[in-house]
């Protein structure tokens, strides 16, 4: 049970498809104008994510080694040309402001490096659950980013007012806004992890010094001894 | 006249890797040589001017054939078998070019720009040769961002850049730059 949830979780912080993979850049940075397109963009990948991943892991054992990849790509288009009028019928604003880039889903790195790293190796469940944490992974990714750019540049978070007009850069909605949030957070989850690996560092120096110390202490008491 | 203006808006005001955000993946995978730039560059030029004009064909098939909403799947299996072919073709009979773009060439399949421009095409209704110009100004464009870009990062690996900042974020913060550049094109075309 204990793996299962593992599977789950490790595409959420461990291996995040934005941050640490770095995988998917082009909807994460085009989408994220604000916090609500990107959790939409988001969903839409996670469902495509999941249902291929199924798909792919049940059909793993019939489909020859050679022509995979043009199978996946066959698989994963389905889905997103579902996804994409599934949102057409039911989502039309969002569908609109996402245009372009739902039908440009099937070239999501994410997408098809899940398939063939994962999918294409394991059962079905474990792969419904890999596909389902991946995506959770990215819709936060792109939340995350959404909000902040639309909090700076319109004063909004999911359209509701935090200090609206009174201090906004508009810059942060336009492109360059884009390159710059991702820039900046990938920089501040860095720091955090080097700073963990120092601090995981120090800790294994003292344990070791101790350790040493022990182990001289030890060695005195045996000389003394003789 | 028209022609010249998608060129040219294609190119420079809605740059596709700096305002339209397509083919990321590919400008901060392989910017890391000027060299290797300017290979990818010029893969990605050929392969978009020839698979927008075979999408712009097909495209015109499936609207007689009353099936527009197969464009997505058709679209990429073409885009990924032309590739192919090219990988093979060249491997026969260029092998110094193939040496040249052979690790890049797989790697366009999975390139955002190729499949985007296609759908952008059809979306737009283009017709044919502004369809081409349209896909030349895009590889174009993706050349000169991707040369600018790996020259900046070239002289960046000379610098003292503080740990965390180290590859993708001070790549992103360049990009971000560059990308405030070019909104200074923004208005020139209409």
């Amino acid at each position: 049970m204990a793996s299962k949830i593992s599977e789950f979780t490790k595409g959420i912080i461990k291996e995040n498809p934005t941050y640490v993979q770095v995988l998917g850049m082009c909807p994460t940075l085009a989408t994220t104008t604000s916090a609500k397109n990107g959790f939409g963009m988001g969903l839409a990948a996670t469902a495509v994510l999941v249902m291929s991943n199924i798909v792919i892991s049940a059909i793993r054992k019939t489909v020859p080694e050679k022509i995979r990849i043009p199978i996946f790509i066959t698989v994963i288009a389905t889905f997103v040309t579902i996804v994409d009028l599934v949102m057409h019928a039911f989502t039309y604003d969002l569908w609109k402001t996402l245009g372009l880039f739902i039908p440009l889903i099937v070239v999501n790195c994410i997408i098809m490096g899940r398939a063939e790293a994962y999918a294409s190796k394991h059962a079905v469940v474990d792969s419904l659950l890999d596909g389902l944490g991946m995506g959770v992974g990215f819709t936060l990714s792109l939340t995350l980013l959404g909000s902040i750019r639309e909090l700076l540049g319109n004063g909004t978070i999911f359209d509701i007012k935090v200090w609206g007009k009174a201090f906004n850069m508009f810059v942060m909605i336009l492109p360059p806004g884009a390159y710059l949030t991702l820039g900046l957070l990938a920089a501040l989850f860095a720091a955090i992890s080097i700073n963990r690996q120092e601090k995981a560092k120090k800790i294994a120096q003292s344990q070791q010094s101790q350790q040493t110390q022990q182990v001289q202490q030890t060695q005195q008491r045996v000389g003394e001894a003789k | 006249m028209k022609l010249f203006l998608i060129l040219l808006s294609a190119m420079l005001v809605n740059n596709y890797v700096f305002v339209r955000f397509l083919g990321i993946c590919p400008f901060l995978g392989v910017s890391k040589k000027t060299s290797t730039a300017i290979g990818m560059g010029l893969a990605v030029i050929f392969v978009l001017v020839v698979s927008s004009a075979i999408s712009w064909g097909l495209d015109l098939l499936l609207i007689k054939l009353q099936l527009e909403f197969l464009r997505t799947i058709v679209f990429i299996l073409v885009i990924a078998t032309f590739v192919q072919f090219v990988e093979a073709f060249l491997k026969k009979n260029n092998p110094t070019l193939y040496e040249a773009l052979g690790i890049y060439l797989p790697l366009i399949t999975t390139n955002c720009i190729i499949l985007g421009i296609a759908i952008v095409n059809s979306l737009s209704k283009y017709t044919f040769f502004e369809a081409i110009f349209n896909a030349l100004g895009a590889g174009l464009g993706f050349l000169l961002a991707l040369v600018i870009f790996s020259g900046i990062r070239e002289r960046l690996e000379l610098y003292d850049v503080p740990r965390p900042f180290l590859n993708l974020p001070i790549s992103m913060i360049t990009a971000s730059l560059l990308s405030l550049a070019f909104m200074g094109f923004q208005g020139m075309i209409k």
